[in-house]
């Protein structure tokens, strides 16, 4: 195949990856998109292989690593929970990240690559290799480190170093030291060892960012690295002159990027203070407990007056979070909301942007309960509903029905959007217990006249409401 | 102390309504209030005096005492200047009141030093405020009798048939104005079977229309007809002659029409002439629900139902009493409602919150100030914004979010980039800049695509993005073995082994990312 080829080949990857997200606007042209995307890498990967850069020496090696990991990636791809999902695509940004590091290694100690180039060229094309990896080993770290929050294997709380602004702005200063001895290197292993230095600094720094973030900051986190995983792919493409690279890398990094902003607003916290970390902590939210003490009484109900709640009802809205996903409710729910349905209720869910601890992370648990997509609502479409709604049962979520958020302009999560259920006639919120949620922010909700506390576990609790109501 | 809350007997002519029903007492004695009713203030209503005790309201017997007893009236029809003698210095009214139609009331509830909430001032582009809506509920209750009315004088069936006796064709009706009263008239003439078709200036109720099962029918000229608050405007002279067409037209073939155009302080508009009338069928009807502002049809006659070349034309004014019972529980209930926005403390006191826009905007009067007209509400484009109490973000350095940057960031925004790309053009060399053209323009590219992937779809998104990020493996497919270069000291056991990790790594990606990806769409279902 030849050069020209080649790159008509990877205009028409290209197409097809932009085709590919844009069918991610509806449910029902998701799938082609998809199927776009898998068209799209194809067609890349074997024009690339059957064209001008590779030799059939390489052919066995290239099938031998696809095969690897492909069977790899395909196992994981069957074996997942939908409620690992955010620890899945966490662990794939890491890869990316890995392999951007790896490939620009390799770049570097390729003396082909800088071949034939003028010293401006040559400048540029090693900046090109030193912000790749750069961005390759904080993305690897990062998402690593993001995965292990995310599958419980380290703490959820954030991790706050004493001065670490400080500790951070150190790295960047000695990144960028090491970045002008790496450009004037004589030779290549004098470069490494700048390029060494750099990347440890690099992974250091990822493991840090990640390790001061709170639980329900995850959902910037993990967007965030999906961005990073963007631009570091794109990174690679300047470094190898391969506009099919910075192209896609451009769409990822653009796309999580936007995601990135959408969860901050809907958190209404600006990227920069959600990465600077803090949030899930607990040590600047103590001092509003004192005066702010919400008056009132705590009303616990039972399983089976729920049920009686939700038979009476006309219309209800569901509100899932993270609760529901660690308890594996979301097939109890949907059973439930299918009895409710059968019997005339309208049921609806209503989804707060960040529930969860990825974007879209319920509208997937739900997908998966086989709950038909046009009864999940975002929270924007369904806000004003409340008050024509008889019951609005709150599963394991807190800070995004926290009534504080709008009357309270003490309180740390003032501001950010929140879903009204307490205007419902009636709100039951299932809790294992009354702490606080992510934020350390005590819940007003909780001690609301129309609030009803069901305590336990969802998945336990849910079957019996269940059980009730088929009774 | 909780306050008492008094229901007079309605003493206009023709008024059959009430202004609280009992099942509504009840409520409103749960929020904390007590209640007292006149003796025989709901007999026209059909609810008796033992129904309102049975409640847990006192019957008393006069108006006199009744008022002097009450801290809060609340009334329907507007109160006459005798009822308001009869008013407690500093008490509370709420009612319909038209404070613009009613100068001189207003001026002797003024001196009353009353607090006047003035049910007909609600400002109904709040979405919160329309559980209040009273000037809607009666309007709904009025377009289904006016169709009942229509249908008592009109001498065949609505909906078509065919019987052993023959075939009898459908009614046809057209429905001018669908406000809520027209709406409510279209529904329940759809309802009976009927054929039914509807106008109305402002274009965008035309969706609604066909929801009820109505046809719209267009005027043909190009012109908005909104005038804000739901209402319709004045329209220009090219458009009223393309409408008294169509009138003229739907005059000829339908066999009941029924009006319902207002404009807020204006006489009702002319729609159907006299000839218009006599173009129609004999044994037509003309419902004119216009008819107290002067009336939609020119031959009405306000109050009465009169035949005029063979057309019964009926301009009750009253349609609401003729439905007395439902009218008075709609509007007690936008009444309690209202009671449960001005008493959000349940101890039966009120709070008349003028920071509320909903209550600001209904309050005429309070405490003996005019308070009336009403700054206009907030557009509803800024809806949620009023929802919310505002609070300042800035004081926790939290961002603004969605908010629009101010002219100065943008300026900063724009003048930052402008200097980044200065100094890349200065410094770049060109193959480089044919690179970051393509990146610049596959960022936005980008940023269009994904803006509008619904938000149920993100998870999908991040997984499928990530699988596509796994176009990185062409960067080390080109590495592991190229078409070599003689003479080059190339360390080829090194790349290659970390182009071949780089092609594992990037493979798990690429295959798990899409088929994780095709697994969660596939669970997407209606």
């Amino acid at each position: 195949m030849s050069a020209s080829l080649a790159t008509v080949a990877y205009i028409g990857a290209i197409i097809l990856f932009i085709l590919s997200l844009g069918g991610l606007s509806s449910p029902e042209s998701s799938r082609r998109g998809n199927l776009y995307g898998m068209i799209g890498m194809t067609i890349a990967v074997l024009a690339t292989v059957f064209g001008p850069r590779v030799t059939m020496a390489g052919i066995p090696w290239i099938i031998g690593a696809m095969v690897v990991g492909g069977s790899i990636g395909l196992y994981a791809a069957r074996k997942v929970q939908m409620t690992q999902m955010p620890e899945l695509v966490a662990l794939m940004h890491s890869l990316v990240g890995l392999a951007a590091c790896l490939v620009g290694f390799a770049n570097y100690i390729d003396p082909m690559s800088s071949l034939n180039l003028s010293s401006a060229e040559k400048a540029i094309h090693e900046i090109e290799v030193y912000v790749g990896i750069l961005i390759g080993a904080v993305t690897f770290s990062g998402s690593l480190i993001a995965f292990g929050k995310l599958s419980g294997k380290i703490g959820g709380k954030p991790l706050l170093l004493p001065g670490r602004h400080f500790l951070n702005l150190i790295g960047l200063l000695v990144v960028i030291a090491f970045g002008y001895q790496f450009l004037h290197a004589e030779t290549i292993s004098a470069g490494m060892i700048a390029l060494t230095v750099m990347t440890v600094i690099a992974l250091l720094f990822g493991i840090h960012m990640v390790m001061a973030i709170g639980g329900a900051d995850m959902p910037v986190v993990v967007s965030m690295l999906n961005s990073y995983s963007g631009w570091a792919a794109a990174a690679t493409g300047f470094m190898l002159n391969n506009d099919l690279l910075i192209v896609v890398g451009a769409l990822v990094g653009s796309s999580g990027a936007i995601l990135s902003y959408i969860m901050c607003r809907a958190m209404n916290r600006n990227f920069i203070s959600v990465i600077a970390g803090g949030f899930g902590g607990g040590t600047p939210v103590k001092k509003f407990g004192g005066d702010a003490q919400p008056a009132g009484e705590v009303v616990a109900i039972n399983a089976t007056e729920t049920a009686e709640l939700l038979r009476e009802a006309k219309n209800v809205i569901i509100v899932p979070g993270y609760g529901m996903a660690v308890a594996q409710a979301q097939h109890t729910v949907y059973e439930i909301t299918q009895l409710l349905r059968e019997k005339g209720v309208n049921v609806r869910f209503g989804i707060h942007p960040v529930a969860g601890r990825m974007p879209g992370h319920m509208n997937v648990l739900l997908a998966e309960a086989k709950v038909p997509y046009d009864i999940v609502m975002e929270m924007d479409e369904l806000n004003g509903d409340f008050p024509d709604t008889d019951v609005a049962i709150v599963i394991g979520a807190n800070d995004i029905v926290n009534p504080a958020a709008q009357d309270d302009p003490t309180s740390p999560i003032a501001g950010m959007p929140v879903l009204e259920v307490w205007k419902a006639k009636t709100s039951i919120m299932m809790k294992r217990s009354m702490a606080a949620g992510y934020a350390g922010v005590d819940n007003p909700l909780f001690y609301k006249d129309n609030n009803r506390m069901l305590f336990g576990d969802a998945k336990k609790m849910l079957d019996e409401v269940l059980v009730a109501l088929k009774a | 102390m909780a306050l008492m809350i008094g229901i007079p007997r309605e003493t206009a002519a023709g008024e059959k309504r009430v202004a609280t029903v009992p099942e509504v007492v009840e409520k409103l004695v749960k929020l904390g209030f007590k209640v007292a009713v006149e003796s025989g203030a709901g007999e026209a209503a059909n609810c008796s005096d033992e129904a309102y005790r049975a409640a847990g309201a006192e019957i008393i017997n006069g108006a006199a005492a009744l008022w002097s007893a009450s801290d809060i009236v609340f009334k329907v029809a507007v109160p006459t200047s005798a009822e308001v003698e009869l008013m407690r210095e500093g008490g509370v009214l709420i009612g319909f009141v038209w404070p613009a139609q009613n100068p001189e009331l207003m001026k002797q509830l003024a001196a009353k030093k009353a607090t006047v909430l003035a049910i007909d001032a609600l400002p109904r582009m709040l979405s919160r405020a329309q559980k209040m809506d009273a000037l809607t509920s009666q309007a709904g209750v009025a377009g289904y009798r006016a169709v009942i009315e229509a249908a008592n004088v009109f001498g065949r069936f609505f909906n078509g048939q065919i019987t052993a006796a023959g075939k009898v064709p459908p009614a046809k009706v057209f429905i001018a104005g669908a406000g809520v009263a027209g709406l409510a008239a279209i529904g329940t003439a759809a309802g009976l079977g009927a054929i039914v078709r509807a106008n109305d200036t402002r274009a965008e109720v035309a969706d609604q229309v066909k929801s009820l099962g109505g046809e719209f029918v267009k005027v043909e000229y190009e012109e908005e007809g909104g005038g804000g608050g739901g209402y319709a405007k004045v329209m220009s002279e090219g458009f009223q002659q393309a409408q008294r067409e169509m009138y003229a037209k739907q005059a000829r073939e339908v066999d009941i029409i029924i009006t319902t155009a207002l404009i807020p302080g204006k006489p009702a508009p002319r729609l159907i002439t006299a000839e218009m009338v006599q173009s129609m069928k004999p044994g037509s009807v003309i419902v004119d629900m216009a008819a107290e502002r002067g009336g939609n049809c020119e031959l009405t006659e306000p109050g009465q139902a009169v035949v005029k070349h063979g057309v019964t034309i009926v301009g009750y004014t009253d349609l609401n009493s003729r439905l007395a019972k439902q009218s008075s529980s709609l509007y007690a209930t936008n009444l309690f409602r209202l009671t449960e926005e001005l008493c959000k403390t349940k101890d039966g006191i009120i709070d008349v919150n003028m920071e509320d826009d909903a209550i600001r905007g209904l309050t005429v009067i309070k405490n003996g100030e005019v308070t009336w007209p009403a700054p206009a509400p907030k557009l509803p484009a800024a809806k949620p914004a009023a929802a919310k109490p505002v609070v300042a973000p800035a004081a926790h350095g939290h961002g603004t979010g969605g908010a629009p940057a101010s002219a100065g960031k943008t300026a900063a925004i724009f003048g930052v980039a402008a200097l980044l790309f200065l100094l890349v053009g200065a410094y770049a060399p060109a193959a480089f800049l044919g690179h970051f053209t393509v990146f610049v323009l596959a960022c936005f590219v980008g940023y269009m695509v994904v803006w509008n992937v619904t938000p149920a779809l993100h998870t999908p998104l991040m997984s499928v993005t990530n699988a596509i990020s796994s176009i990185i493996a062409i960067g080390a497919l080109v590495q592991i073995a190229p078409p070599l270069e003689l003479g080059l000291d190339r360390p080829d056991e090194w790349i290659r082994w970390l182009a071949v990790a780089g092609i594992a790594l990037t493979a798990v990606n690429m295959f798990g990312g899409f088929a994780v990806t095709r697994r969660m769409l596939s669970m997407f279902r209606k």
